[in-house]
């Protein structure tokens, strides 16, 4: 008699046969490969993970996920998401979208998802263009881009996506990018760990429409000095010899040089769960081509713990049912009745 | 004093009064206790969309029309023998409803020179005053005055008393039909349990009506209306909306499957949404979501996950949610998409009647989208349509349009409840498991009904993804092949047409098989159409009624069941719908009859028009 043993997953068990149609070198092979990476990881049966998506590049998600998915509609995934969560609790639910879906045409769900707080994952693929529809700004395109819809350059100001997130008062807000797989995977355990909407930003390359909108926060001769990765507890550092520090003059966030008056003591010490320096963190969002400039940050910016929608739904309902036990003759005749003989 | 008590068969009474004088409570209170005397019943409130209309002025009016009977009836009645009116512009709005040699029961204090300035009397005109209503009974009484006069002893301010001047309406028309009051006094405690001086007021200003009909000797009779004469069992009064909300609770118990709705708030489709939040106990999820969209998304959400998907919404919220109905169409799950009509387009007449969504239901669609539309007839005919409707959409893993309209929902009826046993079961199966011919899951592979499984996450080794591109058949993968679109589109077609071999055959509801007329109705027109056939089929007519529930597939008997009459009459409430569709499918040469007014069609209206093809 030999005994069952259910093998461990690997990144294997959660690829389709299905042939990823994305264009070579897109910043979405990437993300795909990490979250294949950490699924086996994260301990939860595969029939329990379900992947929504909208409509865009990113929404082809969940066809390459072999676990439960819906390709749904342009910026619905989050509203379906949260009928799912509500009725289905016990789901492990991750909402994939992108910029065009999250914070154009899906905007409204985005924000009331975020502040109804259901324990969902959102995972914004930030590409800065629409590349779907080949080529026309989206809603966090940097002003003045010219593209196919705006040939005299785009005069819209761009979303601060982890900004409205946090305005939303989302319970989990945190960036990363396509080109670091380490620091990708730690995001989608934590975004994962996270008890409440988690909001994760990852820049993503889109090669053909908007090639190299990151560049200066992923190349490697650039990154160290305009990216900036906080953790918590620890102060803000960041440089090619970890240098330079941002500290705090009032509520401005300053550049300083580390042993030139400035120890690391005199540092921003990031909190996670301070909803004002985690705002602050939000407004550092400066055009990297200008003078003066502030790196742009990394990270989990905040979490905090608020109590989640499907969980007191459920409440309430058991609550109803204590008091009154569901009698449907009951319900049916009602207060008053008359016989008619 | 010795008082003649007089029987009738038949009685219209109109409330009407400022949209703030409390009329639609005074005309559900009467109605309520009316039913709870075991008449056949049938009301119909008016309001105003504003919830507080200019005062005094003609939009302001509100009303609320209740018709009770011995007889069997099924309008709440074309013209009003009693009128109440609390102000000059009540009166004016509804005067020309009002019977030759009717009742008016005026509010003297609402005709005062600003009420009938407001009311556009012309300068120094007053109705009441002259004898331009000396055709009509007009009782006259100072509501304003005798309430406050009842309530002299209470501390509360004038503003706060005058609010119970309804209350002494309802206790006047108590002693004029010689009813007790009972249901109103339980009803007020239960209201103002913890605002004591408020109940006690309105006891005190109901009494007081009540008296001043007794001890007033210029009122000589009183009315009689005798228990009617209907189907043996025991009745309860309900609305519309409030049937269609249960007709939804008792599909969830009877299917096992826990209910979701989505919804937002839109007149008059509302009321489904409050009754719903009130029975979480029946493990109902209500979600007010953030917009039209959300609520069917959310919706579309739980059903995937295993719920009974709901979303309910009228006229502008359905052209919001038409993007998602086509996800739920690709998806084959099970959604109903409650849409109950109002007076359109756009925002159109949000407290008016309708049926002018029947073509969207149909073709408001991007592509080839068929879904099954279902209407209900009439307030009680909500559950049992709905229940049909829910059956129907699990049973076949298809999203159903469910049509109710403004008439319906806020309309009541005495309704022969049934019980929990009574109820057909809902059989619902999930997939569990691959079957021993299967080494794959194949979502969109079909039974011989071309219904696909109904698989929900959780369940293992059943991972699949679904999604809203064109799917290749049987396997559900992404597929952008000619053929299969083809082939795709033609087998959600069949799977709905299909359908009609599981409905119920088309039956004639009053007349013969066969004749002159047939008048063909859906939804809230049933009433009307009935009383006006019953009269002409009295007059020797050859006439008959046949009503659809089914509008999506229809019944397959229909086609030749319409061709035994030399008309088929179609009436609606539109500018002509469901006779474009019966024309199109049968190829017969209907007539229609377009009432497009916000109101119900009256039947003397549409004995004239059938009287055309006599």
């Amino acid at each position: 008699m030999s005994e069952v043993i259910t093998p461990a997953l690997t990144a294997k068990d959660f690829a389709t046969d299905q042939e990823v149609r994305w264009c070579p070198g897109c910043g979405d092979y990437s993300i795909l490969a990490q979250v294949q990476r950490v699924m086996p990881g994260l301990g939860i049966p595969k029939e329990n993970i379900v992947f929504i998506s909208g409509i865009g590049c990113s929404s082809r998600f969940p066809y390459y996920m072999n676990t439960y998915g819906m390709h749904s509609i342009h910026g619905r995934a989050t509203a379906i998401a949260s009928g799912l969560k509500a009725s289905r609790p016990e789901l492990s639910i991750w909402i994939v979208t992108g910029d065009g879906d999250a914070l154009s045409i899906g905007g409204n769900h985005t924000i009331h998802l975020l502040r109804r707080n259901f324990d969902v994952n959102v995972l914004l693929f930030n590409n800065q263009i629409y590349g779907l529809t080949k080529g026309q700004y989206s809603p966090t395109s940097e002003a003045n881009k010219i593209t196919k819809s705006t040939p005299f350059g785009s005069i819209d100001h761009p979303f601060n996506p982890l900004a409205l997130a946090l305005g939303a008062d989302a319970s989990f807000v945190a960036r990363t990018m396509d080109r670091d797989p380490k620091h990708l995977q730690a995001m989608l355990i934590r975004t994962h760990q996270h008890k409440g909407a988690s909001f994760l930003e990852i820049y993503q390359n889109c090669n053909i429409f908007n090639d190299g909108a990151f560049e200066i926060f992923t190349e490697k001769s650039s990154k160290a000095e305009e990216t900036i990765f906080a953790e918590h507890g620890k102060p803000m550092v960041f440089g090619a010899e970890g240098k330079k520090g941002i500290r705090l003059d009032g509520f401005k966030p300053q550049v300083v040089t580390l042993g030139e008056g400035y120890s690391a003591d005199d540092l921003w010490i990031h909190d996670e769960k301070d909803i004002f320096k985690a705002q602050l963190l939000t407004r550092i969002f400066d055009n990297p081509a200008l003078e003066d400039h502030l790196p742009r940050p990394f990270g989990v910016f905040y979490e905090t713990d608020r109590p989640c929608y499907e969980e007191m739904m459920a409440l309430q309902l058991e609550d109803a049912k204590a008091r009154k036990a569901p009698n449907l003759d009951a319900l049916l005749r009602g207060k008053e009745v008359w016989t008619i003989q | 004093m010795v008082r003649n008590q007089e029987v009738l068969q038949d009685v219209v009474i109109k409330f009407a009064g400022d949209s703030g004088d409390g009329m639609q409570l005074t005309g559900t209170q009467f109605t309520n206790n009316t039913a709870l005397l075991g008449n056949d019943l049938s009301t119909f409130p008016d309001f105003p969309a504003e919830i507080r209309a200019p005062q005094g002025t003609l939009p302001g009016v509100s009303g609320y029309q209740l018709r009770f009977s011995s007889d069997s009836i099924y309008t709440p009645g074309d013209n009003y023998d009693v009128l109440v009116a609390m102000n000059a512009a009540a009166l004016k709005a509804n005067l020309g409803t009002l019977k030759k040699g009717g009742k008016i029961i005026v509010n003297t204090d609402g005709f005062d020179s600003k009420n009938l300035r407001l009311a556009n009397y012309p300068e120094g005109e007053n109705p009441i005053a002259d004898d331009s209503l000396q055709s009509y009974e007009v009782i006259k009484m100072d509501v304003t005055k005798m309430t406050r006069e009842a309530l002299k002893e209470f501390t509360m301010g004038t503003k706060e008393k005058d609010r119970a001047k309804n209350m002494f309406v309802l206790g006047f028309l108590y002693w004029m039909y010689g009813r007790d009051m009972e249901s109103s006094v339980d009803f007020l405690k239960e209201k103002f349990e913890k605002r004591p001086e408020i109940l006690e007021s309105n006891i005190k200003v109901l009494q007081a009506g009540y008296h001043y009909g007794e001890t007033t000797e210029t009122f000589t009779t009183t009315y009689k209306v005798e228990k009617a004469r209907m189907e043996p069992g025991t009745y309860r009064s309900i609305m519309g909306n409030q049937a269609l909300a249960l007709g939804l609770i008792a599909a969830s118990q009877k299917s096992g499957l826990p209910m979701f709705l989505g919804s937002y708030p839109i007149t008059p489709a509302s009321d489904i949404l409050h009754e719903l939040s009130r029975h979480k106990n029946f493990g109902i999820r209500t979600y007010q979501a953030e917009d039209e969209i959300a609520a069917i998304s959310a919706a579309i959400g739980a059903s995937y996950g295993g719920a009974l998907g709901v979303t309910t919404t009228s006229g502008p919220g359905m052209a919001l949610k038409t993007e998602a109905m086509g996800l739920a169409v690709m998806l084959e799950i099970p959604l109903l998409i409650i849409d109950v009509q109002r007076g359109g387009p756009s925002t159109g007449l949000p407290t008016k009647t309708e049926q002018s969504d029947l073509l969207q239901a149909y073709y408001g669609r991007n592509g080839e989208c068929p879904m099954p539309v279902i209407a209900a007839s009439s307030p009680a005919d909500c559950f049992d349509a709905v229940y049909e409707a829910a059956k129907i959409s699990v049973q076949h893993m298809v999203p159903v349009i469910f049509l109710s309209d403004g008439y319906i929902a806020n309309g009541a009826e005495p309704w022969k409840f049934p019980t929990e046993e009574s109820l057909h079961p809902i059989h619902v199966k999930f997939k569990k498991e691959l079957g021993h011919h299967e080494d794959k899951f194949q979502p969109y592979v079909r039974d011989e009904n071309g219904v696909r499984p109904w698989v929900v996450p959780g369940t293992k080794g059943l991972e699949h993804r679904i999604g809203g591109i064109e799917k290749q058949n049987i396997t559900g993968n992404i597929s952008y092949d000619p053929a299969n679109h083809q082939q795709m589109v033609k087998i959600r077609q069949e799977k709905v047409d299909k359908i009609a071999e599981f409905i119920p055959e088309q039956k004639i509801d009053t007349g013969r098989a066969e004749g002159d007329v047939l008048v063909l109705g859906w939804g809230s027109t049933y009433g009307v159409i009935k009383s006006a056939v019953l009269e002409l089929q009295a007059q020797g007519k050859s006439v008959s009624h046949a009503h659809l529930r089914h509008l999506r597939p229809f019944p397959k008997n229909l086609g030749e069941l319409l061709r035994r009459f030399k008309t088929v009459l179609i009436p609606e409430i539109n500018n002509g719908q469901l006779i474009k569709i019966i024309r199109d499918q049968y190829l017969i040469d209907a007539k229609g009859y377009h009432k497009i007014m916000g109101v119900p069609i009256t039947k003397q209206e549409l004995i004239e028009e059938i009287g055309n093809y006599l």
